[in-house]
């Protein structure tokens, strides 16, 4: 990682940037229970590759960001990113012998675990939660995530940061 | 970070921070804006000669029929102020408006909030009406400098007083949280309340203007065991298509809005 640092650095703050868009773009009204949690997608991949070097407090900034952006409670995405990012520095040796299915499954369980606090914000803060649509972004997500994890790894090879 | 989440929903205190920071995410929307602008550009610069000519005859013949109305309203208005004279009413002022653009949802599910493009800058304030041009649609909740955020009336935390056009029995329309749908709360299970009655801003809560189309009653249902009727209606506002909205300047109620700053919408 030494000797292309600033190029890892730059690469991952344009994937997190890359991710607050697409988390943000707007969809028709039908469709946002169907957006997958990229921001956290992308967080979880990071952790991945650098269990030992990427930082909570960074990806806490870069949830409280999303916070703001979304205009929900400061901290909604904050809590959750860091609640999984936890359990992934914990868990990154298991899950690095996963197969890609596997590691869908994975995801799911985790942007679940990850909705959990957001949904409990947003009850608190009034409004009704709708069933079990809270995990439709768990499932897109674990649908798309083998294949950011492709584009990833290819980028990844492509600046040769690990 | 649990304080912090729960500071933000029970106490007003991080209002403030979050107004200074918007400026950050203003630069996040405009990149999302792009590609529709893109397909606005599009649509403007590659339309036929035949079109454009087609959609000036509509527009004239439209100018037409609403110049038409207007001559009416015209001494329909008068008449107004003169009988309101009569009655020792205040007279109805004219409201002032501006157009606004729509640049953004808000990508929470749950909320029905929408981003425009208009902010303090242009005297945009809190708790202002917003309206498209079937219906009223919401109200300001944020504003920044250039941007603020329209909560939508179908959003499950808005409510809104109404009156029914016909005879002007008052009641609340709640947001269910599906664009499609408000219910009336506490309507008793004989008021005159028919499917197809047009539901009207009744101006009692003071945000709202009298008089702006609201929605149209769907289905009413009367349950003789229950002590309130259950009326469905859904709103006149394209809440999710509309482009273009006007903001209403309403004078009354700016002036009142800045001696008390309250943030939460209209509660019944």
């Amino acid at each position: 990682m030494i000797p292309h640092q600033w190029t890892a650095y730059l690469v991952i703050i344009i994937s997190f940037v890359v991710a607050l868009l697409l988390a943000v773009y707007p969809l028709p009204m039908g469709l946002r229970w169907w957006r997958p949690e990229l921001v956290l997608l992308v967080s979880i991949y990071w952790i991945s590759v650098f269990p030992l070097s990427m930082s909570l407090l960074f990806l806490c900034c870069i949830g409280l960001y999303q916070d703001l952006l979304e205009g929900v409670p400061l901290g909604q995405h904050g809590l959750s990113v860091v609640i999984v990012s936890y359990i992934c520095i914990l868990s990154y040796q298991r899950v690095r012998n996963f197969a890609v299915w596997k590691e869908a499954g994975w995801v799911f369980v985790l942007v679940g675990l990850a909705q959990l606090p957001g949904n409990w914000v947003q009850s608190m803060s009034g409004r009704p939660l709708a069933g079990l649509y809270f995990l439709a972004p768990a499932l897109t997500s674990a649908l798309i995530w083998p294949f950011l994890r492709m584009l990833l790894d290819s980028l990844n090879r492509h600046y040769r940061i690990t | 970070m649990v304080s912090l989440i729960l500071m933000g929903i029970f106490t007003p205190w991080l209002k403030q921070v979050r107004q200074q920071l918007n400026f950050l995410t203003v630069p996040f929307y405009q990149v999302t804006d792009i590609p529709r602008r893109i397909g606005e550009w599009g649509n403007s610069a590659f339309s036929s000669e035949k079109d454009l000519r087609a959609e000036n005859e509509r527009l004239k013949i439209e100018v037409l029929i609403y110049q038409r109305k207007q001559q009416q309203m015209a001494a329909l208005a008068a008449e107004n102020v003169r009988l309101r004279q009569l009655l020792n009413g205040k007279d109805m002022l004219q409201d002032r408006v501006l157009i606004a653009e729509l640049i953004g949802i808000s990508p929470n599910p749950l909320s029905h909030i929408v981003i425009i493009n208009r902010g303090s800058r242009e005297g945009v304030y809190e708790g202002q009406p917003v309206l498209d041009a079937f219906g009223l649609m919401g109200q300001i909740v944020e504003v920044d400098e250039n941007t603020s955020r329209v909560l939508l009336i179908s959003d499950s935390s808005h409510a809104i007083p109404v009156q029914v056009n016909r005879n002007g029995v008052r009641a609340i329309a709640e947001g269910t949280g599906d664009l499609n749908r408000l219910s009336l709360r506490h309507v008793s299970i004989n008021a005159d309340i028919r499917e197809g009655d047009i539901l009207v801003s009744s101006g009692l809560g003071e945000r709202f203007p009298v008089g702006y189309p609201v929605a149209e009653v769907e289905q009413v249902v009367r349950n003789s065991g229950q002590a309130f009727a259950r009326v469905i209606a859904r709103p006149m506002a394209r809440l999710d298509r509309s482009r273009h909205v006007l903001l209403v300047f309403d004078t009354h109620a700016q002036l009142d809005d800045q001696g008390s700053s309250s943030l939460t919408p209209e509660s019944p």
